[in-house]
């Protein structure tokens, strides 16, 4: 088994909030993060796919493939956008690292799942360069 | 839901590799340019993956400012421009990568909550790092 990674960068904007606290707790525990007026990052997308290398080309996928797939499911809704209001998924879900990392997955999942190569292994999103979040779905 | 969070600590420390169970001679096949005997120092850099449910109000793992203070009051505050050899963590053994690595996820173990911790990375420099995940 062979685990293939693809980097890829998006810069977006989010914030945080809990519609269900008052705003002194979300204050309080989202802190700066809490700034209705959001603030953004330079995200890192790392993409790991498992498989075995094909006998003829010697690719687990074609990365060129890989990489079309991440354009298309998730830079495509997460690139120079506001997490928050433009991406469906985070009308009610905190734009958090962890959930974009579940969200990205599920974006992900169905098109390497039906590229037929491989499986969908591991993303990892990370907000900088120090922080960072993995989903390995439901294991 | 289970989903991982990781951060990133640099750390810079001192150690020698140095065995008291091998000769001189010995030390010095084995470590190599590590065995000097003034010792050398790393930019160390700390990666620690905590794994847990994603908390449905929160939408983390676990709060990062929480588990910045536990990785600053029992990792940071203890080896952070330190001299490894002197720890006590590291009188019956070297402080290689590999046992720091250990120690670092003892220190943290059970501390993470609601998470656990799940791996703790150490790059000692850009070209090698060391993984310990609990056993």
């Amino acid at each position: 088994m062979i685990f293939l990674t693809r980097r890829a960068t998006f810069s977006a904007s989010h914030y945080y909030w809990n519609d269900g606290w008052s705003a002194e707790k979300n204050e309080q525990v989202f802190g700066r993060c809490a700034n209705r007026n959001g603030h953004g990052h330079n995200y890192t997308l790392e993409v790991t796919v498992a498989g075995e290398p094909d006998p003829v080309t010697g690719f687990v996928v074609d990365l060129k493939w890989l990489k079309d797939v991440m354009e298309r499911e998730v830079l495509s809704a997460y690139d120079h956008r506001h997490l928050n209001l433009e991406a469906p998924e985070f009308a009610h879900a905190i734009p958090t690292s962890e959930n974009i990392a579940i969200a990205a997955w599920r974006r992900l999942e169905p098109s390497v799942t039906r590229g037929g190569g491989a499986r969908l292994s591991r993303v990892r999103v990370y907000e900088t360069p120090e922080i960072f979040a993995e989903y390995r779905g439901e294991l | 839901m289970r989903a991982y969070f990781g951060r990133r600590y640099l750390l810079s420390a001192s150690h020698r590799l140095h065995s008291d169970a091998l000769t001189a001679e010995e030390n010095a096949a084995t470590y190599g340019k590590c065995n000097h005997l003034h010792g050398h120092g790393h930019n160390y850099v700390v990666e620690v993956l905590a794994g847990g449910d994603v908390d449905a109000e929160t939408g983390m793992v676990v709060n990062l400012v929480a588990m910045d203070d536990v990785v600053r009051t029992k990792v940071m505050e203890r080896f952070d421009h330190r001299n490894l050899d002197l720890d006590p963590l590291f009188a019956s053994c070297v402080p290689t990568t590999e046992n720091l690595c250990k120690a670092v996820f003892e220190l943290l173990d059970g501390r993470l909550w609601p998470a656990e911790l799940a791996l703790v990375r150490i790059e000692e420099t850009e070209n090698n790092f060391f993984e310990y995940a609990g056993r």
